[in-house]
């Protein structure tokens, strides 16, 4: 079978006054997997899936979800999709089986379908002891878990996560990816919004990059690390006030540095242990106090420094940063 | 306790996939049926958070024990007859009161996810609007009934009997109908929900005041007289009035309805244009 598209967008722009939140955005979402939609605060995210979910009217180009119009047969996309927005888009003032029941009542199922049908879900995600409590009384992690729930009273042929694990803690992120990843084996196809590459390379078979509303790469978790070379040494001082003596320093011994946007923080492209280690050594020589350092996978941050030659954190309004 | 996986809070995975795996599409459900349901969301968040409740009762409640005892001796005489006068008035007040919250409840939710929800279903458009409003309406009659007893109790006997206060409670309520749709604008057009609560009282404060909730019209001076005259709340109040004293005006009731009608002629169809383009 060929690669159907679940998802094909072309030219699409939103603008809120002066804004342009999407500025011409393409996507072509294959069928049956995991589609990476990543980018800092701003990008224009949020507002790609609302247009894609039929919330918002394109102010320009056109998207077909599952073969449907977003803007002519809105209907028939609404019937084809769930949505698990970025805010959560389950009734605080509802109990987490009220929510539940409420929602198969409203694609039609009868009242003791629906309860058992909120039942089953309640007792699949671990939700089934609060089951009985008010939704503004449950954590960040179950409330998650009851929302993308409630995306599946009746499974959906496509889903779209809003960043599902923007503000979990570890525990709770593997627990979304798990059920992320029985979604897909069943068929699902998920469009995945989210600002961590982390995520992105655990679940995402394809992404794209988006910044200031626009794609700026498109490819694989793996082309697009590579884009920022394959390791990176992450180093953090116990002195701010240091910083520019390390960079010399990791920049003679390993080679271009990245100043990230945590004060204390840089690191610097790096493929091996080796001259990682001669660059740990040449900050000792030089007397710079080290918190801690890593040699680790390239950071969202430099990745996006190599694509577009600023920091993700520029993409937002952000003040001036003072001399130092 | 037996389930483990629930105490402990975690997910299931082979649970996960089987309630993920077999769930075929039931036929949509018929409009009415849509908007019946969200009507019982509204019913349960009455259920959740009574407190919206009390706001809305206490305020009439104070009104009728201080109008009565305080003022009811020098306006009317004597508190018996005051509450006679007043309690229909302040049945109107209270219920008209709490149609501001069906705007306040509106916007908390647009403030919340939970309308991106609604509105990615495929449900008819209108239903998560006319549902709230149905859900509304059994908070009107809450408040109604509240003001009711209460004078029931304090010793007032109506003329109508109970069918003559029902009559009147449910004018009061299809008024109210009618008007919340002013508020679901508001709480379109507004940022906050405590915005939309202070706009509403704005507008309804004065309305109230000036009207014959409290005094007979007859006693006041001419300009003001005549504005308290064509003030439709008290157009309503004196249909009211007439159905609790088993005397129906038919005029009044008539023109009260047409009020209630015409407001939701104008701001029903704003209410769902703004919704939709939100
Ligand atoms: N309803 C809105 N009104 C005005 N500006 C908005 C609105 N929604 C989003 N924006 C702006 O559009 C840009 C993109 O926002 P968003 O799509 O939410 O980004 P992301 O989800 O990637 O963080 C931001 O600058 C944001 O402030
Ligand atoms: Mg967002």
């Amino acid at each position: 079978m060929p690669r159907e598209l679940a998802i094909e967008a072309t030219g699409l722009v939103k603008a809120f006054g002066a804004t342009r939140a999407v500025d011409g955005v393409d996507l072509a979402v294959p069928a049956g997997a995991v589609y990476g939609v990543l980018g800092p605060n701003g990008a224009g995210k949020t507002t790609t899936i609302r247009m894609l979910a039929t919330l918002l009217r394109p102010d320009a180009g056109s998207a077909c979800v599952l073969g449907h119009d977003v803007v002519g047969e809105a209907d028939a996309v609404r019937g084809a999709i769930s949505l698990t927005g970025q805010l959560a888009s389950v009734d605080e003032e509802l109990t987490g089986r009220e929510n539940l029941v409420l929602i198969a009542r409203l694609l039609g199922l009868g009242r003791a379908a629906a309860r058992a049908r909120a039942d089953e879900l309640l007792e699949a995600f671990g939700i089934s002891g609060a089951a009985g409590r008010l939704v503004k009384n449950y954590s960040g992690g179950m409330r998650r878990r009851l929302d993308i729930a409630a995306s599946l009273v009746v499974t959906p042929p496509l889903l779209f996560l809003d960043e599902p694990t923007t503000g979990l803690d570890p525990r709770s992120r593997t627990q979304v990816w798990e059920i992320a990843r029985a979604l897909v084996a069943e068929g699902t196809t998920i469009l995945l919004c989210t600002q961590y590459l982390e995520e992105a390379d655990q679940l995402a078979d394809g992404l794209v990059v988006i910044d200031r509303g626009r794609v700026i790469a498109e490819g694989t978790p793996g082309q697009l690390r590579s884009s920022a070379g394959s390791g990176s040494l992450h180093v953090r001082l116990i002195d701010p006030e240091q910083r520019p003596e390390a960079a010399r320093g990791l920049e003679q011994a390993v080679g271009p540095v990245v100043l990230e946007p945590d004060g204390a923080a840089l690191s610097a492209a790096c493929e091996d242990a080796a001259r990682a280690a001669a660059g740990v050594a040449e900050l000792a020589r030089a007397g710079v106090a080290l918190a801690d350092f890593s040699l680790g996978r390239p950071s969202l941050d430099e990745v996006f420094l190599a694509l577009t030659g600023h920091l993700a954190a520029d993409a937002a309004p952000v003040p001036e940063e003072q001399p130092s | 306790m037996t389930a483990t996986s629930a105490a402990s809070g975690t997910t299931d995975t082979v649970a996960v996939r089987r309630a993920i795996a077999s769930t075929p599409r039931p036929p949509r459900p018929g409009r009415l049926a849509t908007a019946l349901t969200f009507g019982w969301r509204g019913i349960l968040k009455i259920k959740h958070v009574p407190e919206q409740l009390l706001d809305v009762t206490l305020t009439p409640v104070m009104f009728v024990l201080m109008f009565t005892y305080l003022f009811g001796g020098a306006i009317a005489g004597s508190t018996g007859a005051y509450l006679q006068y007043v309690l229909p008035g302040i049945l109107v007040m209270s219920v008209l009161f709490t149609t501001v919250y069906s705007g306040v409840t509106l916007n908390t939710d647009l403030t919340k996810g939970v309308v991106d929800r609604f509105r990615s279903l495929p449900v008819w458009r209108p239903a998560p609007l006319l549902g709230a409003l149905l859900g509304d309406s059994v908070r009107y009659v809450i408040a109604g009934t509240v003001i009711l007893v209460l004078g029931f109790v304090l010793g007032w006997r109506p003329d109508g009997g109970l069918p003559g206060a029902l009559a009147a409670l449910g004018l009061v309520v299809v008024f109210s109908f009618g008007l919340s749709w002013v508020f679901t604008v508001m709480g379109l057009l507004l940022r906050a929900p405590n915005a939309v609560l202070n706009a509403g009282f704005t507008v309804l404060f004065p309305l109230t005041f000036l009207s014959n909730v409290f005094v007979d019209p007859a006693t006041l001076p001419g300009p003001l007289r005549a504005f308290v005259e064509v003030n439709p709340i008290s157009v309503l109040v004196t249909a009211t009035r007439s159905l609790v004293d088993g005397a129906p005006d038919g005029t009044a009731v008539a023109v009260s309805l047409a009020v209630a009608a015409a407001l939701a002629a104008v701001f029903l169809p704003i209410t769902t244009r703004l919704y939709r383009s939100r």
